[in-house]
């Protein structure tokens, strides 16, 4: 099986989708004959052109808008925002126009939008170019919320979201770009609302998002030598939200964790939180706990910046407190 | 100026016929409104009938419309009927949003009517987003957008017009100064009292005209929208108006605009005005107009008594639509 990086894998999918849908266009700064600042589109402006790979102005909400019209229109606008953070510009634009309007017109009108960007603490990219805010789309009807963690799941979901008639923000957290791994050849879609366990255990279990996965990984690698077994469970898709697989295995497990690099006020922790007290209380041997990114905005210097994220110690030492709770 | 003949026997009283159909409507809804059978929002587009009439009149479904928080008359010359509007305002199942949209949100893909707004400008963007569309299809179409002088101000205007200019798309911006921001006047918020004239810093043509008449309205969007099919790309068009009845229905209409200007603008009624114009020109007969009249009596008439007699949507479906349930996508 072929090795990919994420980016690559990603890319894969977008052009077989563009090969095999010519409604499909990219919109974005940078991304058309120079192939974007993170090779999203590298190679694709020669296959598919100048209209359909569409080096843009930076006016966010104006193309945020317009493909919007495009969207109603018979068309398939992927916006490449290169940072997510740039899409704020046009948050008007996505939630009362794109998230509303297939239900403002009762069904009859599609709206397939992809947002696509990175997200995430890291590379002293400091505070406008660092933000996440899925737990914010995540919060709003209408969005579809996909979070790929491996080469594999960012080819396959990416699929689905081309393929999808709802707005999907598909987010890239900036650590897994080049991340390696493997991807087949063969046409395959991952379908949203189906989270992936990636480590099975008994004692624990630890629902991570985005970069936090392999932290996850690396913490129950280590705790694995002294008899503790942690389930990790990468949601991959935060709208919907696989409620299903996280309750059954907290009621083998008796503990949960959440963590993520985001906030915790209102954000994902406390949603699942919310739905496995009221749901799976009578599993739970434990509190449920989140570890959480600090609450601030994201720093630039290095020291600072390392505060944000909670590191592989920091997981490793919430889970030793909770597994003797 | 225009070099497009006026609109023959037939057109001009189909221009006429959709005038009054709008204005036989929004007066209706106006009724409707005080007796309480509109528990939302009510703009009427009471002044302003020319515009959507004269514009519309070339175009067809395939056209997409994109309207504003005033769009009755934008959804009726596009060809929702009247019945499906006024059932829509009442919040019954049968208007054209199903009772999701009310006055505000207006939709009906069936006839190119891709919605009224209740948020000011983004009709600019969507508008040229279908041009893209229709360019990146090789069809002929045309995106239109409708909005008053209180989304000028917006950064919407600049960047739609913008890239619609840039990139050749097949727009039609149709700005309907009425003066008015809700009760904000247009001239105290810009030093540039003019709207066509910004046409030119982002090199597009832009056309002032008078928008209470008709037929000036169908002769100058038709050639614009001549221009935009045949790949001569988008044109802005200001067409000076004003609404003669509050901002919306219920409000106080005092503290921002003199009695007098009212009055003086009522008679410059587009509806009054064209009437005199076909009959004192010879282009048509009383008889012909007595005859619309009638027709279109009836067909409001018609229109209240279905929405009057049509059924509640169910709440058992209130979620339904917020997601595409035939997507893949979908868990």
């Amino acid at each position: 099986m072929p090795e990919l990086t994420y980016t690559e894998a990603a890319r894969e999918a977008l052009s077989e989708e563009m090969a095999r849908d010519d409604t499909i266009f990219v919109f974005g700064q940078g991304i058309g004959e120079r192939g974007g600042n993170f090779n999203t589109t590298t190679g694709l402006y020669d296959l598919y052109g100048p209209e359909r790979l569409r080096d843009v102005p930076i006016c966010e909400r104006g193309f945020v808008g317009l493909c919007a019209g495009a969207a109603m229109t018979g068309t398939r606008p992927v916006i490449d925002f290169m940072f997510l953070d740039f899409i704020l510009d046009s948050f008007g634009e996505l939630v009362n126009q794109i998230a509303k309007m297939q239900y403002m017109s009762s069904g009859r009108l599609k709206m397939p939008i992809v947002l696509r960007g990175c997200i995430g603490v890291g590379g002293a990219a400091a505070t406008h170019h660092s933000g996440s805010y899925y737990p914010v789309f995540t919060h709003l009807p209408g969005f579809r919320v996909v979070l790929p963690t491996t080469p594999y799941d960012a080819k396959g979901l990416f699929k689905t979201a081309l393929q999808s008639d709802d707005p999907v923000l598909f987010l890239e957290h900036k650590s897994l770009l080049n991340t390696r791994g493997e991807v087949p050849e063969d046409d395959y879609a991952i379908p949203f609302g189906q989270a992936a366990v990636r480590r099975q255990g008994e004692h624990l279990t630890v629902v991570a998002l985005t970069t936090m996965v392999s932290i996850a990984l690396d913490v129950a690698e280590t705790l694995a030598l002294e008899g503790i077994s942690l389930e990790v469970i990468d949601p991959r898709t935060t709208a919907p939200l696989d409620i299903e697989t996280i309750l059954e295995s907290v009621h083998r497990t008796g503990r949960l964790l959440i963590i993520d690099e985001t906030f915790a006020p209102c954000g994902i922790g406390a949603e699942i939180a919310a739905q496995v007290v009221d749901r799976g209380f009578d599993d739970l041997d434990a509190p449920v706990r989140r570890l959480n990114g600090l609450h601030v905005p994201t720093p630039y210097s290095a020291p600072l910046e390392a505060a944000v994220a909670p590191k592989k110690e920091d997981v490793e030492r919430a889970i030793r407190d909770l597994i003797v709770e | 100026m225009v070099t497009s003949a006026l609109p023959d026997h037939d057109a001009s009283l189909a221009l006429y016929r959709q005038m009054l159909t709008i204005r036989r409507c929004e007066e209706q809804l106006a009724k409707s409104y005080q007796a309480g059978l509109i528990p939302g929002a009510c703009h009427t587009y009471v002044g302003e009938e020319a515009i959507a009439t004269g514009v519309c009149a070339h175009l067809s479904h395939d056209d997409a419309v994109f309207s504003t928080h005033r769009g009755h008359g934008h959804a009726l010359a596009k060809g929702v009927p009247p019945n499906q509007l006024i059932a829509e305002l009442f919040g019954k199942a049968t208007g054209c949003s199903q009772g999701r949209g009310g006055s505000m949100h207006l939709f009906s893909p069936e006839v190119g009517m891709m919605g009224t707004s209740g948020i000011v400008a983004p009709c600019i963007l969507q508008a040229a987003g279908a041009g893209y569309s229709f360019k990146l299809l090789r069809c002929e179409q045309v995106g239109v957008a409708f909005f008053g002088d209180g989304a000028v101000a917006n950064g919407a205007f600049h960047e739609g017009i913008n890239l619609a200019t840039n990139w050749g798309l097949p727009v039609l911006f149709v700005c309907e100064n009425n003066q008015f921001a809700t009760e904000v006047a247009f001239a105290d918020t810009t030093r540039n009292p003019e709207v066509a004239n910004r046409a030119a810093a982002y090199g597009l043509p832009g056309i002032a005209i008078d928008g209470n008449d008709v037929d000036l309205v169908y002769q100058t969007a038709g050639e614009a929208l001549q221009r935009a099919r045949s790949g001569g790309g988008p044109t802005l068009i200001e067409c000076k108006t004003y609404r003669t009845r509050p901002h919306a229905e219920g409000m106080r209409d005092g503290g921002y605009r003199a009695l007098e200007e009212i009055e003086a603008w009522k008679k410059r009624d587009p509806i009054t005005t064209y009437v005199d114009r076909l009959t004192s020109g010879k282009r048509a007969e009383q008889s012909e107009i007595d005859a619309i009249d009638k027709e279109v009596t009836m067909l409001v008439a018609e229109a209240l008594k279905f929405a009057h007699d049509s059924p509640w949507p169910d709440p058992a479906t209130v979620t339904e639509h917020t997601y595409n349930e035939s997507s893949a996508a979908h868990a």
